[in-house]
C-alpha cells in the first residue's frame, strides 16, 4: 500500500485537480456554484477574480481585437501562476486532454507499440511552428484562430455545456496517440503546450536530478511524456531546465532510488554551484 | 570536421523546410474551416454584442454568458452546431431572450464582445436598446394575412405596440370582415424572438435574423427630401463625373462608332 501511494502520488494529486476542477466548473453551469464559473478560456473566482487564458489573450491580440481590462488581469494572473510553478503544469494538473493522452500513452506502453515502430516520424519542435501558424492565421482572418479548433477547450467546453461531436476529436487524438506518434497531441502538435513551454522556460518550480542516487534503471524516461528533458539522467546532477517539462511528476513518483526531486529553481541552481 | 557542419547545415535547412510545408498544409486546411464556419450567418448573439466580425475576434468562448443566463437560453455551439465552436449563441422558437431589466449576460462578459455600453441609456443598463436581431413575417404563411383572427405575436411582444403594431384592412375576398395584419417596426424591434416563439403556425411565419440578413440598404445616393435631417446631407454633396470609355468622345461618335463594344 505504502508503495502503491509512493508510485502514484502525484497522479492522485493531478488526477484531482483536473477533476475537481471540472467538477467545480460544471457546478457552476448546472448548479449555480459561483466558486469557479466559466472555462479555461475566461473564468471568475469566487465572483471577483478574472482568469484567462494568456494564449488566447495573445490570438486576440493578434486579430486585432480590443484587449478589455478584466482579460489582461485575468491573462496577467494565470501567467504569474505558471511562471512561478512550471510553465507546463497546466498541461499535466489541469488540462482535461491530458487524461485523454496519458490513457493513449499508458496503453501503448502495455500493447508494446513502440517495440514494433521505434521511429518517431514527427518533430517535437512542431508545436512551435503551429503556435506561430495560429497567430498568422488569426491575425490574417481576424478571428482566434486556435479557439476555433482547439480539442481542449472543445472537451472542457463539452463537459461544462454539452459535447456535441465534440468526443470525434477525443478519438481521434487517442488514436493518433496510441497508433501514429507517441505523445503526438501533447508533445508534438499543441500550440498551448508550446506556448507553456516558453513560458516554463523560466519558471521557478523544477525537477531536479541527483545523479549520485540513480541507478540508470530508466523508468522515469519511459514514463516521461517528455523524455527528451531528461537527457541528465544518470550522467549529471542538473535540474531540468527545458520548458517542456509538464511538472507532471511522473519521474519522481516512478524512482525508487530517490534520484529525482521537486526543487525552486534558484535553489538548485546555488546548490549546483555549491558542489 | 569541415564537412560535419556542411551537412549540419543541410540538415538544418531541410528542416526548417520540411516544418514550412508541414506548416503550409496545415495552414491550408485550418483556414478553410475556420473560413467556413465563420460564414454562417444565420447565428443570433446574445445582447449587446459587437459586430460579428468583431464579435469573433473578441469572444473567448468563455460561457459566462450562458451561465448567467437565468432563462437558459443562451448556448456555447458544440461540433456539429454548424456555428463558429464555443461563441453565444440563442434559437429563439426553442427559448428566446426574456429581455431581463437587469441583463445579466452581458457585465459578466470579461472581454467586451458584449458590450455594456451598447444597452446602456443615462447609465442605466437598458435592454430595450439590445439589438440581438430584427423580427421579420412572412406573409404567406402568416394566418392574419389570410384574414384568420391571430395576434399571438403581437401579444407575446415585450415592448407591445412598438416593436409590433396591427393594422386594420378591408378584407376584400369576404367583403364584410377585416384583416388584423402584424407589422415589425425595425428600429424598435430588438430580436429578442419571443414572438417567434409564440406563433401559432407549425413553422413560425414570423422568425428573427440576423440583421445583415434581414434588413436592405438604400444606398446613400437616395435622399429622403421630406425629412429635414436627411436633406442636410445634400449640403456635404459634390459631383462625381464618371468617364467611361465610351463617353469620353462626343455623344455622336460613340453612336457611330460601338468600338469595342462588338
Amino acid at each position: 500500500m505504502q508503495k502503491l501511494w509512493n508510485n502514484y502520488r502525484y497522479l492522485f494529486f493531478r488526477r484531482f485537480t483536473q477533476i475537481g476542477l471540472l467538477v467545480l466548473y460544471f457546478g457552476a453551469n448546472a448548479w449555480g456554484w459561483t466558486i469557479l464559473m466559466g472555462n479555461l478560456s475566461s473564468s471568475l473566482l469566487l465572483n471577483v477574480v478574472p482568469l484567462s487564458d494568456p494564449y488566447a489573450a495573445l490570438q486576440m491580440l493578434a486579430a486585432g481585437a480590443v484587449l478589455a481590462t478584466d482579460l489582461l488581469i485575468g491573462a496577467f494572473i494565470i501567467t504569474m501562476f505558471y511562471l512561478l510553478i512550471g510553465g507546463r503544469a497546466f498541461c499535466s494538473w489541469v488540462c482535461p486532454i491530458n487524461i485523454v493522452t496519458d490513457a493513449a500513452a499508458l496503453l501503448r506502453r502495455k500493447l508494446g507499440v513502440d517495440k514494433i515502430s521505434k521511429r518517431q516520424p514527427a518533430s517535437r519542435n512542431m508545436r512551435y511552428w503551429v503556435l506561430a501558424l495560429s497567430l498568422i492565421l488569426s491575425f490574417a482572418m481576424g478571428v482566434t484562430a486556435f479557439e476555433f479548433i482547439s480539442p481542449i477547450s472543445m472537451l472542457h467546453r463539452g463537459i461544462v455545456f454539452g459535447l456535441g461531436f465534440g468526443w470525434a476529436a477525443m478519438l481521434i487524438i487517442f488514436l493518433l496517440d496510441l497508433f501514429v506518434l507517441k505523445n503526438g497531441w501533447c508533445g508534438h502538435i499543441c500550440p498551448l503546450g508550446g506556448f507553456y513551454s516558453l513560458v516554463g522556460k523560466v519558471s521557478l518550480v523544477r525537477v531536479h536530478h541527483l545523479e549520485e542516487n540513480c541507478t540508470l534503471c530508466m523508468k522515469c524516461k519511459v514514463v516521461c511524456p517528455e523524455s527528451q528533458v531528461l537527457h541528465m539522467i544518470g550522467k549529471e546532477s542538473l535540474p531540468v531546465i527545458s520548458g517542456e517539462c509538464t511538472n507532471c511528476a511522473r519521474c519522481i513518483e516512478v524512482c525508487d532510488d530517490e534520484a529525482l526531486e521537486f526543487s525552486i529553481r534558484k535553489l538548485a541552481k546555488n546548490k549546483n554551484i555549491g558542489e | 570536421m569541415k564537412k560535419e557542419t556542411a551537412s549540419d547545415r543541410r540538415k538544418f535547412i531541410l528542416n526548417m523546410a520540411r516544418g514550412a510545408g508541414i506548416t503550409a498544409l496545415g495552414g491550408f486546411v485550418w483556414s478553410a474551416y475556420v473560413d467556413e464556419v465563420i460564414a454562417s450567418p444565420l447565428t443570433l448573439r446574445p445582447p449587446g454584442a459587437l459586430k460579428e466580425e468583431d464579435f469573433l475576434k473578441t469572444c473567448i468562448k468563455c460561457g459566462l454568458c450562458v451561465e448567467a443566463c437565468p432563462y437558459d437560453t443562451l448556448l456555447l455551439a458544440k461540433p456539429g452546431d454548424h456555428k463558429p465552436l464555443g461563441t453565444p449563441y440563442f434559437i429563439p422558437r426553442d427559448i428566446p431572450c426574456y429581455m431581463c431589466p437587469d441583463i445579466p449576460c452581458v457585465p459578466v462578459c470579461p472581454t467586451g464582445a458584449l458590450d455594456e455600453s451598447s444597452v446602456t441609456t443615462n447609465g442605466e443598463l437598458d435592454i430595450t436598446e439590445a439589438d440581438m436581431g430584427l423580427a421579420v413575417i412572412d406573409d404567406n404563411s402568416c394566418i392574419a394575412f389570410w384574414g384568420i383572427q391571430c395576434d399571438a405575436c403581437y401579444r407575446a411582444c415585450p415592448l407591445l405596440g412598438e416593436a409590433i403594431s396591427v393594422i386594420y384592412e378591408k378584407n376584400e375576398r369576404t367583403g364584410k370582415h377585416a384583416f388584423l395584419k402584424p407589422i415589425v417596426h425595425a428600429d424598435v424591434c430588438t430580436g429578442c424572438g419571443l414572438c417567434e416563439k409564440a406563433c401559432v403556425t407549425e413553422k413560425p411565419a414570423i422568425f428573427v435574423l440576423p440583421r445583415e440578413v434581414s434588413e436592405g440598404k438604400a444606398g446613400n445616393y437616395y435622399i429622403k427630401g421630406w425629412d429635414k435631417d436627411d436633406e442636410k446631407r445634400l449640403e456635404q454633396a459634390h459631383e462625381i463625373k464618371t468617364q467611361t470609355k465610351l463617353s469620353k468622345e462626343s455623344a455622336i461618335d460613340s453612336l457611330n462608332d460601338s468600338g469595342d463594344l462588338y
